[in-house]
Order: structure tokens, then C-alpha cells, then sequence
């Protein structure tokens, strides 16, 4: 599946990157397997999205759960705990 | 409901003369403001750049206020949240609510504060004495935002 993939605050500055397309290629995934593919790049993408506890995430700009399930043309965001108002 | 992000300021007066304009049957009125601060944990905060996601945040905010305005019985909502960069003394956030008593109004008010500033995709980074660096998410926020799920 083709995943648009988005950086916020903290997440975008330490990786460097504020967007990407990313394909996995399981047909059945959920953010926890997105989030395992990004770790496994290295490590300073280990190191940032290590904390659970510090990262949020949205799908298709609805909060969501890191068991919520991925598909298809899913716009999935990553950002730290947020800090408006 | 009105939802509106934006870089320039925004006036008080206009905003609830706005809110309640033509509509006799609004008794109470409930604002609050939200400013920067020229010290925070410490040190001190010369400037503040406000990041957002675009394409979430007025759909967040609107959920927010939706969610109020089922669970309250009130008339008007207005949130207003500015983005980009800041001064101490800034305003930062208005949310204004109108409705016919004070009670729904104030309730609605809290609520929507308490829920923008845990669930709407906004974020603070503060340029201090000490250089600059991301404002730390508080966990007091989150147990001001649990408490309407208790009651």
C-alpha cells in the first residue's frame, strides 16, 4: 500500500524530512508496522520515534491509535504531543 | 459554529459583537484568551513560532467545538487559534461561546480549551535565553481533559 506519510515539529526537524511517499508492502498493516519500517532505517529514526509515549499520531487528520489499521492512500501523520493554545 | 486559524491578530470586542449579533436570546457571553508569556519553565521567552498542521487543524478544532456544543446547550462558538510568530504579550488563542444562560457557556468554554490544547495539531517553539527549543507537552493539560470524561 502507498502510504503519504507527514513530519511535525520536533519529528521533522530531527529527521530531516517533512513529507514522503512510503510503499509497504504488506497488504494488512497498522501504524505500529509503518512506525517499525521507519525505525529500521537507522538510527536517529530509531532514536525519534523510540517514546511511544512521545509520539501522536493521525490518520487521514483524525487522531488515531497505534494499532489503527493502514490502507491504501492513507494520509498518516507523526508529531510529538501537541503544545497549542 | 466559527473556526477560523490565522496569522493576524484578532479584537475582542469585534469578534463577540460578531457572535452575537441578531440574536436577542443570547444571555451570557463567555470568552478566553490565551497569550504568550515572556517566561516559561524558567527562562526567558523573546519569541514563539506557532507550527500547525493544515489540512487537521480546522477540522480538530471544529470537532472540538461540535463536541461542546452536543454536550452544552449553547448557541454560538468561536475559536480562533494564530500560527507563525509571536511576541510575549501576543494573543494566541480566543474562544468565545454564547448562549441564553452562564452555566452551558462556562462549562463549554473550559471544555473546548482543555480539549484544543490536548487534541488540536498545534506546536510551540519558544526562542529562550537558553537558545531555542520545543515547548514540552504538560501533564496537567491531559488531567484537565480527562476530567470531562469523568463527568
Amino acid at each position: 500500500m502507498l502510504l503519504n506519510v507527514l513530519y511535525f515539529a520536533r519529528l521533522r526537524e530531527n529527521l530531516g524530512l517533512a513529507q514522503e511517499q512510503i510503499t509497504l508492502q504488506s497488504t494488512r498493516s497498522c501504524v505500529s508496522d509503518l512506525l517499525d519500517y521507519l525505525r529500521a532505517r537507522g538510527p536517529q529514526w530509531q532514536a525519534t520515534l523510540a517514546a511511544e509515549k512521545n509520539l501522536r499520531v493521525a490518520v487521514n487528520q483524525d487522531l488515531a491509535r497505534f494499532e489503527t489499521a493502514l490502507k491504501d492512500g492513507d494520509e498518516v501523520a507523526l508529531f510529538p504531543p501537541v503544545t497549542g493554545g | 459554529m466559527r473556526v477560523r486559524v490565522q496569522e493576524a491578530d484578532f479584537d475582542l470586542t469585534t469578534e463577540i459583537s460578531l457572535l452575537r449579533q441578531a440574536r436577542p436570546d443570547v444571555g451570557a457571553v463567555v470568552a478566553f484568551i490565551g497569550l504568550v508569556r515572556d517566561v516559561n519553565a524558567g527562562a526567558s521567552v523573546s519569541e514563539l513560532t506557532l507550527e500547525h498542521y493544515p489540512a487537521m487543524t480546522q477540522k480538530a478544532l471544529a470537532s472540538i467545538a461540535e463536541q461542546a456544543q452536543q454536550r452544552w446547550e449553547v448557541d454560538e462558538v468561536l475559536v480562533i487559534h494564530r500560527v507563525g510568530r509571536l511576541l510575549p504579550m501576543d494573543q494566541i488563542v480566543l474562544v468565545a461561546v454564547a448562549g441564553a444562560h452562564r452555566g452551558p457557556a462556562f462549562h463549554a468554554c473550559e471544555f473546548i480549551m482543555d480539549y484544543l490544547k490536548t487534541q488540536a495539531p498545534f506546536w510551540k517553539k519558544e526562542q529562550t535565553s537558553d537558545g531555542a527549543h520545543w515547548v514540552e507537552a504538560r501533564s496537567s493539560d491531559d488531567a484537565a481533559a480527562a476530567r470531562w470524561e469523568q463527568s
